[in-house]
């Protein structure tokens, strides 16, 4: 699931510079790594990332390529959730048991 | 007006505790639980605080210090019900924004002595996509969405 990598993907700082680049439209590599104190291939390499979590799309624009923020994630953005929530709960519940071990706390014979 | 519909999502589980220690490993234990991957913070998270109030903060604190918000609480009745504001913004960033608030609802119910069904139910995620939609309508008045959609249909590799 592309949300399964889009709080790791976002989580890096120049990564999340690239990114909200983009929130004012879109723009091609060049564009971003003039705003950004980094080089441009290793904007190409973040934006391989952000491509990859489902954050950004790209498309062509004349002779070029323009990067731009994936509107499209609402749906994958609820599956995420829903997954999240599951393994959460879960691991909330394998807690209360390793506790229930640990003190002795467990009510159940 | 663009209005994206999106149900909520509603999880149960039971666990072998009372609901007064379900409530406590839930909130005051959340650092022992929660996989730490799930961060907005760029450094690793040392700990998650739900403050024990309504109106307390819920936040990450990371290995260096830095404390990043994610929400807050709207109500705290321990042991069977705690409300949280889930504030992060995800549309075209992943950070805390105040003016966004998703509910998350979680309630403690004793089921037979000794376990407690937890249900978690996160709802108003149709906010989450707020900035998706306005990004969307941009997208359709300037350009025209099927034709930006063949257009990049063709360019994928």
């Amino acid at each position: 699931m592309a949300y399964d990598s889009a709080f790791t993907a976002i989580a890096d700082p120049t990564r999340r510079r690239v990114f909200e680049e983009l929130r004012s439209g879109a723009k091609p590599v060049g564009v971003i790594a003039a705003k950004l104190p980094v080089s441009r291939p290793a904007v190409s390499q973040h934006l391989k990332v952000l491509l990859e979590a489902g954050l950004v799309a790209g498309r062509a624009e004349g002779t070029r390529r323009v990067y731009f923020i994936d509107p499209r994630g609402l749906g994958e953005l609820r599956a995420w959730l829903d997954q999240f929530w599951d393994q959460s709960l879960a691991a909330f519940a394998a807690e209360v048991e390793k506790e229930n071990q640990i003190k002795g706390k467990g009510r159940k014979r | 007006m663009n209005t994206v519909a999106i149900a909520p999502i509603r999880k149960s589980i039971l666990v072998n505790a009372a609901p007064e220690r379900a409530f406590k490993v839930f909130t005051e234990g959340m650092t022992r639980w929660w996989n730490k991957q799930y961060s907005i913070n760029a450094s690793p998270i040392s700990e998650i605080v739900v403050e024990a109030r309504a109106e307390g903060r819920w936040f990450e604190r990371g290995e260096d210090g830095s404390e990043c918000q994610w929400g807050k609480v709207l109500a705290w009745e321990p042991p069977s019900r705690v409300l949280l504001a889930w504030q992060i913004e995800t549309g075209e960033r992943w950070r805390f924004d105040e003016s966004l608030v998703t509910e998350l609802e979680i309630r403690f119910i004793a089921d037979g002595e000794g376990t407690t069904r937890v249900e978690l139910e996160h709802r108003n995620l149709d906010r989450l996509g707020d900035q998706a939609a306005v990004a969307r309508q941009i997208f359709d008045s300037s350009d025209g969405w099927q034709g930006l959609l063949d257009r990049f249909a063709q360019k994928v590799d």
